[in-house]
């Protein structure tokens, strides 16, 4: 009898093994699976970035064949943006939506559990495609056709199967978190009462909505060219290469600001906690990410100023583009405004945060710069372009997953990380990635190509200290796997609160969390 | 999962198929985009109906012809005259020399386009080779005709256009056709 009494009892915990992983419907264990999978994903692709700047140390062929140097170009910018950003961001999601909204889990667990498991897959198809013959996919992050259909290399096949497996997930998780922030927020939380990293996520899940079904459609219409015959790219057939830049555009455009939305609100709510104040202008920080998520739809075409476009087109992409810049500024403002007058703490999450601020904004500038028609045409394809979305996205989208590491960590696992050895991880990131990434804007405007493994003479001092940025940068990223495995292990513990002042449910219970958090939902006046 | 949640799942799963669908359908926008705005320098392939020749002088024109041959089109392919001066408004005729230099008897498709783009909707052609398939036994050769007019609405700005043709094979497309051919030829012989 009292084997079934056990049985029924209702608090259990954590299944024990492997199986607890493989089987979980938890949002906690798949949110811990997702951030670890981008972390291992950061790591490899970070590899590949090694042997990009290894290669550029010094002019002329060194250590790669150019073949491989292709290859290493093309999956260390697939592994980037759909390994590391996107997962580890649908992981801060899984972790941390349930928590601030007050639900017990997501909607659907079972698809959650789907949406992390097929992605081990996905990239081990892709990562697969090195060891066949005539080598991975070479053909850049942005595959454009014929370059990815008639020129491929035979790999090319599976990886569009990999592209479609890793859409499903990326639209499963989309589908799981609107779900749940429309379906399950706790009575009371009305939604201008969210927390902004809950807005920001609802506004990128439309986002992969609306666009990742597109990019399956692009590589489906790649398929098809390879494979049976149609001619969607094939000039031959009456098709046309250039479609196959707006169609990958209208997707890529939106998944630069699927890789930036979620940053954005992490950025608030820890430069909210550091400066001990209230954010300043909430409702506008909302209104400013629906703008930029609709903005997004009607400028693609900024990434191909030079593919012969009718001056009018030039000329509306070019006006959509800077439009841009005004819910963006007023972001940035508000952060600013945020922290003016505030009583701040430059703990690590803090720093992080506010390198993100200034570091994205200077990435923001120089997407001004490229977004100016006739200047493009200077800019277009040379190392200025590398170090625009560099800035973006390393210490934009990537910094802001370390701040929000850093801020939760202690939440998730109930362990104070050490803060001296944050602090110098952070300052060992922030001096590497502008060593890295700022002299790339010289020689981009001096005229270097991207995506070429040799270079003229005149290039070799900058890129000779880019490579030892870089390689500062990722020796330092070994500190933070130590860091968060050390933090993970064991130490100070961490109060329910963590941070002092800091607002949101997720605060309120203990840390670590109890493996089922609001099973009955809190009151949010 | 209480209604509310079915309900937008349904709907987002609508919108994900929808998407899905949407994709597709910009291909047909996007060469009904093209033509209306005459942009990307496409044409039509077929005769536009036979345009009076203006009694007004037009103005001078310098028209290039270049050829390309597709991947591994193994014909000879190249404009008879590489450049001709032509007058607004009147009809011209250039021809292009091809040769299928196989041994086998293949079919071939050239599609033209014209730079500047804007010039594109200014061209009309009353035949082109480009309008039908050719096909050529081993060895043969033959000069294809193209007859075009620019029309005196033609921008000031340009003075020199670029007629390009690219052929390519699609001997695969009508590979039933010819065996039956050969075939026939065969037997008669």
């Amino acid at each position: 009898m009292s084997a079934v009494v056990e049985s029924h009892d209702h608090h259990h915990g954590p299944a024990k093994g492997i199986s607890r992983w493989l089987f979980t419907t938890n949002h906690k264990d798949i949110g811990t699976l997702y951030l670890w999978f981008s972390f291992a994903m950061f790591l490899i692709g970070g590899a590949m970035a090694m042997v990009i700047r290894a290669e550029l140390f010094q002019p002329g062929m060194q250590i790669v064949e150019p073949e491989f140097y292709n290859q290493m170009l093309t999956l260390h910018g697939l592994i980037m943006v759909f390994g590391a950003v996107m997962p580890a961001f649908v992981g801060l999601a899984n972790w941390l939506v349930p928590m601030m909204v007050g639900a017990p889990d997501m909607a659907l667990p079972r698809m959650n559990n789907l949406s992390f498991w097929i992605l081990p897959f996905a990239f081990g198809v892709m990562l697969s495609s090195l060891f066949m013959e005539g080598g991975a996919p070479n053909f850049g992050w942005t595959f454009y056709a014929p370059l990815s259909t008639t020129y491929a290399p035979p790999s090319v096949t599976f990886f569009i199967f990999s592209v479609h497996i890793l859409g499903a997930s990326s639209i499963m998780g989309a589908i799981n978190v609107i779900v749940t922030i429309m379906n399950m927020r706790a009575p009371g939380m009305t939604l201008m009462k969210m927390p902004l990293f809950v807005w920001s996520w609802l506004i990128t899940a439309y986002l992969l909505i609306a666009v990742m079904p597109v990019l399956a459609g692009a590589v489906t219409m790649m398929l098809m060219d390879i494979h049976f015959g149609t001619s969607f790219f094939n000039a031959a057939g009456g098709g046309d290469p250039v479609l196959f830049q707006h169609i990958f555009w209208f997707f890529g455009h939106p998944e630069v600001y699927i890789m930036i939305l979620p940053a954005f609100g992490i950025a608030s709510h820890i430069i909210s906690t550091f400066s001990r104040k209230k954010l300043f202008g909430y409702t506008s920080m909302v209104w400013a990410m629906v703008s930029i998520a609709i903005l997004s739809f009607v400028v693609w075409a900024h990434h191909m100023f030079t593919v012969g476009m009718p001056l009018a087109a030039e000329l509306f992409f070019m006006w959509a583009t800077m439009l841009i810049a005004v819910p963006t500024g007023v972001k940035v403002f508000n952060w600013v405004a945020t922290m003016f007058r505030g009583s701040i703490t430059y703990e690590t999450p803090m720093l992080f945060a506010i390198c993100f601020v200034v570091l994205f904004t200077i990435g923001g500038f120089s997407g001004l710069m490229l977004a100016i028609t006739p200047a493009d045409f200077q800019y277009h394809d040379t190392y200025f372009v590398v170090a625009h979305f560099h800035y973006v996205l390393v210490p934009g989208s990537v910094f802001s997953i370390m701040a929000a590491v850093y801020y939760w960590l202690p939440k998730w696992c109930g362990n104070m990380y050490d803060e001296r050895l944050g602090r110098l991880h952070f300052w060992l990131s922030f001096i590497g990635v502008n060593v890295t990434f700022f002299p790339q804007h010289f020689i981009g405007l001096a005229g270097m190509p991207r995506r070429i493994p040799d270079y003229a003479l005149q290039f070799a001092d900058w890129n000779m200290i880019s490579t030892a940025g870089a390689f500062l940068f990722g020796a330092s990223q070994i500190l933070f796997l130590f860091i968060v495995v050390k933090t993970v292990m064991g130490g100070k513990k961490a109060t329910p609160e963590v941070w002092e002042g800091a607002q949101g449910l997720e605060w309120t219970v203990d840390s670590p969390p109890p493996y089922h958090t609001f099973s009955t939902p809190p009151l949010v006046k | 999962m209480n209604q509310g949640a079915k309900n937008t799942l349904k709907y987002l799963a609508l919108a994900v198929i929808g998407m899905f669908f949407f994709s597709f359908a910009l291909v047909p926008l996007y060469n009904v985009f093209c033509e209306i705005t005459g942009l990307n320098g496409k044409i039509e392939l077929s005769p536009t109906k036979f345009v009076q020749e203006e009694p007004i002088q037009g103005r001078a024109l310098k028209v290039q012809f270049v050829s390309h041959n597709n991947e591994q089109m193994p014909w000879s392919f190249s404009p008879s005259a590489e450049v001709i001066n032509i007058t607004t408004g009147k009809y011209y005729k250039a021809t292009y020399f091809v040769k299928n230099n196989t041994d086998k008897v293949m079919v071939g498709q050239a599609i033209p386009s014209v730079a500047p783009s804007n010039a594109a909707a200014h061209l009309k052609k009353l035949e082109c080779f480009c309008f039908e398939q050719q096909r050529l036994l081993p060895g043969e050769e033959a000069y294809l005709p193209v007859k075009l007019l620019f029309d005196n609405e033609l921008p000031e700005s340009i003075n020199n256009v670029v007629l390009s043709y690219t052929i390519f094979d699609v001997t695969d497309t009508y590979e039933d056709e010819i065996v039956q051919n050969t075939h026939s030829m065969n037997t008669k012989s």
